[in-house]
C-alpha cells in the first residue's frame, strides 16, 4: 500500500523539469491546475491531458507511474463520484428507478469532478517526483518570504517540514519494530472490535510518543550545537536562480492555459 | 588566563549541576585538551562524562569555575556561536543529529546558520565529505545509510566548520563494530593529518586505549587521569569504577597475580605476544 | 522443545525496486537446553532469522516448526508460538509503556489471558530473575529508571510469558560496562539455573566465546559457520575474510602459535590462554 503512493516521492533526475526552479514548478503547478478547473468540456481534458504527458515525458517519469499514483485515491474517486451522482440536480433524465434519477448533468458533473481530482493528483506528482522535498521546502520557503514582513513564519514553516520529511522514515521503522515487539509480547493489533482496537493501540504509541520526543530533544541539541539560530542571517547551500528552462517552463504553461481559454469559448 | 597557543579547551574549577538537580552532575573539574590531542573521557553511564562534554561548547553554562574554548569564555553569550565553531560536537544517536533529507545539505546547515557564502559552502561540504570518505554518498538520503556512515556524516557536518576540536559524545555507543571502526579511523586520521584534537566521550576501553591521554570520571569528578598505559594498569581501581580494562590488560593482571612476571601495562595483543616471547627467552 | 528450520528463504519488498533477499535456505535445528551465540555483521541475516522463531516474519518459502507446531498453518494458533519463544529485540526499552513497572511486566501475562493471582506470580518471578527488587520498585514509572533498569525492566517483561526459548538480540547494546556484565550474568543464570534454551545475537566475539555452547556465523543470508565455539574459533581466517574478528584469547594464540609456541589448538577463552602462556613461561617463579 506505501509503495502506491507517487505523492511526495522524489525520482532523482537531470530532466530539464529536475533543473527548473522549484519557485517556478510551485507556481506553474498552481497554475495547471488552475487552468484544470476552468475546462468544461471532454477536449478541454484532452488538451489537459497532452499537456501533462508531455511534461512527464519531458522530465523522463513514465506516465503509467503518475497513472499508479492513483489508485490509492480510488475510494475518494468513487465517493465522490456517486455523490456527484445523487446530488447534482438536472432536467436531462437517461435513468428512474423509484427515488433515483440520474440526469445527464449530474453524469457530466461527476465525470467532470473525478477528472479535476485525477488532475490535480497528477500535477502535483509531476512536481513532487521532479522536485526534491528539501528543493520543494526551498521553494516555498522563498516564495512566502514577502509574507515575513507580516510576521508569518516561513523559516519556520519550511525548517518543520524538512524536519518532518527527515524523520518520517525513521518514525515508519520504529513503528515496525514496537509493533513487533508488543507482538511478542503477545499484543494483538488485528482482531476485536473499533474500541479494542483502539485500545491495543496504546502500547504501540505511548513508546512511539516518548521516542519522538526523546529525538526531537536530541535533535534541539544537535541544531543548536551546530550554531542554528533561526532564519535570520541564513545563507543557503543552494541559491535559487531562475534560468531559461524556467522560462520555457512558463511560456508552455501560459500557452496551456491560453488554449484552455480559447478552447473554452469556442466549444462553449 | 591559560596559554591559548597550547590549549584548545581549559576547564577550571567546573562545577555543573541540572537545572532543580539536587546534586552537581559535574563537580570540581580541572582540565585541558591541548592543541592537537586525542582526548578520552572514561566513565560508566551518569558519572557525568557527557555532563561534562556538553559544557565544552557552550550547550551547558558552567554552574561555578570556567571553560575557556580557543580562549574564549562560554559564560559570554556573544562568543557562543563562534565557540560552537571551534568546538565541534557529534552526538551519540546517529538518527537524531542530521537535520537535512539530503546528505550534502545536512553537511552544510552548520554553514548556513553562520551565513557563509553559498560559493565557499560548496567548496567546503566537498572538502570535508571527502575527509570522512562519503563523497559518494553526498546526493543520498540519511536514513539509507548505515550507522558508522550517519555518523562520518555528522562528522563532515562539523568538519566543514574547520573546527579546532571535535568532541564525540559516545558516537560509536550505537554503532555495530564494523561502523565503531569507521568512526575512530575517521577521527584519528583527521587528528593525525589536520591535526583536529579530539575528545572522546566512550565507555569502550578499546577505544580509550588508543588515546593520547585519558581522563577517568566518577560522580561528576575526575577519578583517575593519565596516559592510558598508566590509567589502566591500575586494574582493579579501573574496575571498582564500573569498567572493564582491555582484555589484554586483564590478561596480564591475572598472570601477574599467578606470579608470571608480565609487564602490568600490556594493551594490545601484539604487546602480549612480545611480553611471552621476552619471559620465555630467560628461562 | 526444539525449533526446526528447513531450507528457509525470506525475500523483503518482493517485487518492489528495493527487493532483498536476506535468507537464502537456512536450515537449522535448535535444541531444547542449547545457549545459541548468533553472530555475523550487520545486514547478514541474523535479525530477520530471529524474527521468524516467533512467527513476527513468515518464511517466503521453507519451513519452521516450534514444538512441533508449523509456522506457515494457518491453523497455528501464533500466540502459542509466542508463549514457547520469547524475544528481547535490540533497545528493548524503547518498547516500555505502561504508568508502572509492574504493570509493563504484567503486559505479555494479561495477553496470555491469565488470572490476577498467576500475573502477580510471574511479575514478582520475573522481577526476581533481572534482579529487581519487587518491593521498592513495582510501583515505580518506568520512565523514572536508568538506563539499565529499563532494559531489565524490558527483558523481564518478555520473561514474564515464561518462555522455554528465549530470543535476545543484542541484549547489550548501548551499555555500559557494568551494565553489560549485568545483563550477561542473568542470562547466564536463566540458563544454567531454569534451563531455558538460549539464542543470543552479538557483535562482540569474548561476549560470545564466554557464554554459548553453539556458535552459527550468518553471511549474506546463509548459515556460514555452525558448531562449538572451539571449531568455529579455529577458523579465524574465515571469520576475518567475512568481515568477523575472533575474541582476542583467539588472536594471541595464533600469533604465539606463529612464533613457534607450542600452544594446544581450539583455544578460545582467557582462562585457557592464560593457563598455555604459564606452560610456556613458567608459573609462579619471579624472573626477577
Amino acid at each position: 500500500m506505501l509503495n502506491d503512493i507517487t505523492l511526495g516521492q522524489y525520482f532523482p533526475g537531470n530532466s530539464p523539469v529536475h533543473r527548473m526552479d522549484p519557485r517556478m514548478k510551485l507556481i506553474l503547478t498552481i497554475a495547471y491546475i488552475v487552468g484544470v478547473f476552468m475546462v468544461s468540456n471532454l477536449p478541454g481534458y484532452a488538451i489537459a491531458l497532452a499537456f501533462l504527458y508531455l511534461v512527464a515525458r519531458v522530465s523522463g517519469i513514465r506516465f503509467a507511474y503518475l497513472v499508479r499514483g492513483i489508485k490509492p485515491l480510488r475510494f475518494i474517486l468513487i465517493f465522490t463520484f456517486v455523490l456527484n451522482l445523487f446530488f447534482v440536480e438536472g432536467e436531462t433524465v437517461l435513468v428512474s428507478l423509484g427515488f433515483f434519477t440520474l440526469t445527464l448533468e449530474a453524469l457530466r458533473n461527476a465525470c467532470f469532478f473525478a477528472a479535476r481530482l485525477v488532475f490535480l493528483v497528477m500535477g502535483t506528482s509531476v512536481l513532487t517526483l521532479t522536485t526534491s522535498p528539501i528543493q520543494l521546502t526551498d521553494g516555498l520557503e522563498r516564495l512566502m518570504k514577502p509574507l515575513q514582513r507580516f510576521r508569518f513564519p516561513a523559516h519556520e514553516l519550511a525548517m518543520m517540514m524538512t524536519i518532518a520529511l527527515r524523520f518520517i522514515p525513521t518514525l515508519l521503522e520504529e513503528t515496525d519494530k514496537i509493533k513487533k515487539a508488543q507482538m511478542a509480547r503477545g499484543a494483538d493489533f488485528e482482531s476485536g472490535n473499533l474500541i479494542a482496537r483502539a485500545k491495543a493501540m496504546i502500547p504501540l504509541l505511548v513508546p512511539l510518543f516518548v521516542s519522538a520526543f526523546r529525538r526531537a530533544n536530541d535533535l534541539a541539541m544537535a541544531m543548536e550545537a551546530r550554531c542554528y539560530r533561526g532564519g535570520d542571517h541564513r545563507t543557503r547551500l543552494r541559491e535559487l536562480r531562475y534560468t531559461k528552462l524556467d522560462l520555457y517552463g512558463l511560456l508552455a504553461t501560459a500557452a496551456f492555459i491560453a488554449i484552455i481559454i480559447v478552447e473554452g469559448k469556442l466549444l462553449g | 588566563m591559560a596559554n591559548m597557543d597550547e590549549n584548545r579547551i581549559v576547564a577550571s574549577h567546573l562545577s555543573y549541576a541540572y537545572p532543580e538537580a539536587e546534586r552537581s552532575a559535574v563537580k570540581d573539574v580541572s582540565m585541558r585538551v591541548k592543541k592537537g590531542e586525542f582526548l578520552a573521557i572514561l566513565g560508566h553511564n551518569g558519572s557525568g562524562k557527557s555532563t561534562l562534554a556538553k559544557l565544552f561548547n557552550a550547550l551547558y553554562v558552567p554552574s561555578e569555575g570556567t571553560v575557556w574554548v580557543c580562549g574564549l569564555d562560554t559564560k559570554e553569550d556573544e562568543h557562543v556561536f563562534e565557540i560552537r565553531q571551534h568546538a565541534g560536537m557529534v552526538f551519540q544517536n546517529p538518527d537524531n543529529q542530521i537535520v537535512a533529507t539530503v546528505v550534502e545539505e545536512d553537511v552544510a546547515f552548520g554553514l548556513e546558520n553562520n551565513g557563509v557564502e553559498p560559493a565557499l559552502i560548496r567548496v567546503r561540504i566537498d572538502e570535508a565529505l571527502r575527509a570522512v570518505n562519503m563523497s559518494d554518498h553526498a546526493l543520498k538520503a540519511p536514513h539509507l545509510l548505515s550507522g558508522g556512515q550517519k555518523q562520518r556524516v555528522a562528522i563532515a557536518g562539523v568538519l566543514a566548520m574547520k573546527p579546532d576540536v571535535i568532541i564525540l559524545d559516545e558516537s560509536t555507543a550505537m554503532l555495530d563494530p564494523s561502523g565503531r571502526q569507521e568512526v575512530m579511523n575517521t577521527v584519528h586520521r583527521l587528528n593525525d593529518e589536520e591535526g583536529i584534537s579530539v575528545v572522546i566521550i566512550t565507555h569502550y576501553m578499546g577505544e580509550a586505549a588508543t588515546a593520547d591521554y585519558v581522563v577517568v570520571m566518577d560522580e561528576g569528578r575526575i577519578a583517575m587521569s593519565g596516559t592510558p598505559r598508566e590509567v589502566f594498569t591500575r586494574v582493579d581501581e579501573v574496575r571498582r569504577l564500573g569498567l572493564d580494562v582491555p582484555p589484554m590488560t586483564d590478561l596480564a593482571h591475572m598472570l601477574r597475580a599467578d606470579g608470571v612476571s608480565v609487564r602490568a601495562d600490556v594493551l594490545t595483543v601484539d604487546e602480549m605476544v612480545e611480553e611471552v616471547c621476552r619471559l620465555s627467552s630467560k628461562i | 522443545m526444539s525449533i526446526v528450520i528447513e531450507n528457509l528463504n525470506y525475500t523483503y519488498m518482493a517485487g518492489g525496486p528495493y527487493e532483498t533477499q536476506a535468507l537464502r535456505e537456512v536450515s537449522l535445528t535448535i535444541e531444547d537446553g542449547e545457549f545459541v551465540g548468533l553472530i555475523g555483521h550487520t545486514g547478514s541475516g541474523k535479525s530477520t532469522l530471529v524474527q521468524h522463531l516467533n512467527g513476527l516474519l513468515m518464511p517466503t518459502s521453507g519451513r519452521i516448526m516450534v514444538d512441533g507446531l508449523d509456522l506457515a498453518d494457518k491453523n497455528t494458533d501464533r500466540r502459542a508460538i509466542r508463549r514457547r519463544v520469547g524475544l528481547v529485540f535490540q533497545y528493548p526499552e524503547n518498547q516500555l509503556f505502561e504508568e508502572t513497572v509492574e504493570k509493563d511486566i504484567a503486559f505479555g501475562p494479561k495477553n496470555l489471558g491469565l488470572d490476577d493471582k498467576e500475573i502477580d506470580r510471574r511479575v514478582r518471578d520475573a522481577m526476581r530473575r533481572v534482579a529487581l527488587d519487587y518491593d521498592t520498585l513495582h510501583e515505580r514509572s518506568v520512565f523514572e529508571l536508568s538506563g539499565g533498569q529499563m532494559r531489565r525492566v524490558a527483558i523481564a517483561g518478555v520473561l514474564a510469558m515464561e518462555p522455554q526459548v528465549l530470543v535476545l538480540d543484542e541484549p547489550c547494546a548501548g551499555l555500559d560496562p557494568r551494565g553489560r556484565e549485568e545483563i550477561l550474568s542473568l542470562i547466564r543464570n536463566l540458563h544454567s539455573e531454569c534451563g531455558t534454551t538460549i539464542v543470543m545475537v552479538s557483535h562482540s566475539m569474548d561476549d560470545v566465546a564466554s557464554l554459548a555452547e553453539r556458535v552459527i556465523v550468518m553471511n549474506k543470508g546463509q548459515v556460514f559457520m555452525d558448531g562449538v565455539p572451539r571449531d568455529v574459533f579455529s577458523r579465524g581466517e574465515e571469520l576475518r575474510a567475512i568481515g568477523l574478528d575472533v575474541p582476542q584469547a583467539v588472536q594471541l594464540a595464533e600469533k604465539l602459535r606463529a612464533r613457534g609456541f607450542a600452544v594446544p589448538e581450539g583455544i578460545y577463552r582467557v582462562e585457557e590462554i592464560k593457563a598455555a602462556i604459564e606452560a610456556i613461561v613458567g608459573k609462579g617463579e619471579k624472573h626477577a
